[in-house]
């Protein structure tokens, strides 16, 4: 295949650029890739504003697996007993494992069975995503209602009921997303980049069944 | 402001404040019509806002039963409603009759006046959006289906059983035209930066539902979306705005839509990482799974159905692939013996419920009604065999496992017995 040279006519809101690329199979897929990523100007006036930095913080409240979104605060299992005693026993059971609701703690050995227990221990994969979905989400009709170190104390309170930590361990920002879950390599794909390769997911075509 | 005290309403009002404006999501019980001009939303008149003939009584029904309270627990209403698909016309579901899955959460009621979209994280220009700023943008209208993962789950008990009708076995599948900006068009706007390769959505709902979708997916067609078959989006489709990820699993297209994050990996939310993951007998858990594979069904004659005699009917039901087109449908109307291409009822959308035509005149013996469709990408829908052997497990395994066992996509067999009477015979 012969290289040309190539004007990028079909982004009318970026500045013409000239590229030398290759020419394949591929090229439609690699122009409108080019069109997505080098977007320099709006093409639709005055549509939407910019939200204030202000405005971003107040709705950004999700936490990833490396945790870099935590929020200061600290906790650990002691401190968020009484507080699982008083917001969460009453679904979720008063040692975790019962339920009725979302059983937390406890399924260690049944994920081979024919009765699977997917509790926190048993099967999630990161201690962010406890923490993430404590404040986003807990308790029902109260949603956002607990503080930072109310958040940091039950997941310390989970992680400790399911042998992963100790009662006394501090749970922060540092340390939480440090956590290693028994189950994290359970999972196919197991690593995060591979996860947008059908392939890799082991799906037939695109689809897995 | 006070955490102790605050539950989400006042979290938002709170952070409303704290941005100076709005924030979409509030639970307003003001909600009133945009425009002050037009007649009001209660009217029963129906030369004001038509209704169905009162002889016409097809309704969802709430079956998924996984929200059952405890001893001491509180009492959480099933929100999982299926659609009658034995009652089903064409192609397009009314949107009354839309399947609801809600996780156990009741609609949030959206004022659109204070609902905001917002674009952020590894962009150029973060976008903050109103609904009718939205509306100004290009829009397109695409027909496609929208389906639970755990469509067809093949363990519970009213699936399994003889008596189960099509809207039990594969209710949670539904068809509208929907009609928005595509997010492309978005993500263009906000300009979207190198090094971004996921999308994460966040509605407004209870528990802000997130879900993390790769960025080729919100650059190839998904949709952001405020029109149902003409109409706006019903409230417990996710008024006044969703995401629309067609083929993908539903719990991708996230109603009440409030915030888009460009970022590069997934978030990791609750669900994608629990319950929405397929958990095999080896241990291993598959995550993000994406897309709904090749599935149809025989919708009439169906379980529950009963033919008055022998003579001529028309068979018909519903094929859809989250691979793309419907290419064709074969049907069997010996258990299996013999297959025959069915008549596609056109048109044939991509992503979208096809209707399937056979014409059948039935002798009055015994026998089993069968239909199994191919995609445009040549997938055929398997037998329950070939998917426990792709399980690696036998068929027993999917009758007997005291889990939802998602994207079950088998064959499904109708039973029609001498007197007429037509049953679900999965396992038989």
């Amino acid at each position: 295949m012969a290289p040309v040279t190539a004007r990028l006519k079909s982004c009318p809101e970026g500045p013409p650029k000239r590229l030398t690329i290759v020419l394949n199979l591929f090229m439609p897929v690699i122009l409108l890739a080019a069109c997505a990523a080098r977007a320099q100007m709006p093409t639709y006036s005055n549509v939407g504003r910019t939200p204030t930095a202000e405005e971003i913080r107040a709705w950004d409240f999700a936490i990833g697996v490396d945790g870099k979104e935590l929020p200061p605060g600290k906790g650990t299992a002691k401190d968020g007993a009484p507080i699982y005693a008083r917001k969460c026993a009453r679904c979720h059971g008063a040692t975790g494992e019962e339920g009725p609701l979302m059983r937390l703690v406890g399924g260690k050995g049944t994920l081979t069975s024919m009765t699977p227990l997917r509790t926190v221990g048993s099967y999630w994969a990161f201690a962010t995503t406890v923490w993430d979905y404590i404040n986003r989400a807990m308790p029902p009709d109260e949603e956002r209602s607990f503080t930072a170190d109310e958040v940091y104390a039950l997941t310390a309170f989970l992680l400790y009921r399911n042998g992963i930590i100790a009662e006394s361990d501090v749970m922060d920002a540092k340390t939480l997303p440090k956590v290693q879950m028994p189950n994290r390599n359970g999972f196919i794909p197991q690593r995060i980049e591979e996860i947008p390769d059908a392939r890799k997911r082991g799906c037939r075509l695109g689809h897995c069944p | 402001m006070n955490s102790k005290q605050s539950g989400r309403r006042r979290f938002l009002k709170g952070s409303a404040a704290l941005a100076g404006l709005a924030v979409g999501g509030i639970r307003s019980a003001s909600a009133q019509a945009l425009d002050s001009g037009t007649s009001g939303t209660g009217s029963q008149d129906p030369h004001v806002y038509g209704q169905r003939s009162r002889f016409e009584t097809s309704a969802r029904v709430g079956a998924l039963g996984v929200y059952e309270p405890g001893p001491n627990g509180p009492t959480r209403r099933d929100l999982g409603f299926r659609t009658p698909l034995q009652d089903s016309i064409g192609i397009i579901t009314p949107a009354p009759l839309h399947f609801i899955l809600s996780h156990g959460f009741e609609t949030v009621d959206v004022d659109p006046r204070q609902h905001r979209l917002l674009i952020h994280g590894l962009v150029d220009r973060p976008l903050m959006l109103t609904v009718e700023e939205l509306k100004r943008l290009p829009s397109v209208s695409r027909i496609h289906f929208l389906e639970c993962n755990a469509n067809g789950d093949p363990a519970r008990a009213v699936r399994r059983a003889p008596s189960a009708t099509v809207q039990q076995t594969h209710g949670l599948t539904s068809c509208s035209i929907w009609t928005g900006v595509p997010l492309a068009v978005l993500l263009r706007e906000a300009g979207v930066q190198k090094g971004a390769s996921w999308l994460i959505a966040e509605g407004a709902e209870q528990d802000f539902h997130t879900k993390s979708i790769p960025l080729a997916k919100g650059m190839d067609d998904v949709l952001v979306a405020w029109g149902q078959n003409g109409e706006p989006l019903r409230p417990e489709q996710g008024y006044p705005i969703r995401l629309i990820v067609p083929g993908w699993e539903g719990i991708n297209s996230v109603k009440f839509l409030r915030r888009i994050k460009l970022a590069d990996q997934p978030t990791m939310g609750m669900r994608e990482i629990s319950k929405y993951s397929s958990l095999r007998l080896d241990g291993k858990g598959r995550w993000f799974q994406f897309e709904m594979g090749p599935k149809s069904v025989i919708t009439r004659p169906s379980g529950g159905q009963r033919l008055p005699g022998r003579g001529f009917y028309e068979i018909t039901g519903l094929a859809w692939s989250g691979g793309g087109a419907i290419r064709r449908v074969e049907v069997s109307t010996d258990g299996g013996l013999t297959w025959k291409d069915a008549q596609l009822d056109g048109p044939v959308h991509p992503k979208a419920h096809t209707r399937f035509g056979f014409p059948w005149t039935w002798n009055g013996e015994e026998t089993v009604l069968l239909s199994r469709c191919t995609d445009e990408r040549g997938e055929v829908q398997p037998t329950i065999a070939e998917l426990a052997t792709f399980w690696r497990v036998n068929v027993d395994y999917f009758r007997s496992v005291a889990m939802i066992v998602g994207h079950f996509n088998a064959i499904q067999p109708w039973k029609v017995i001498r007197d007429g009477s037509v049953e679900n015979a999965l396992y038989s």
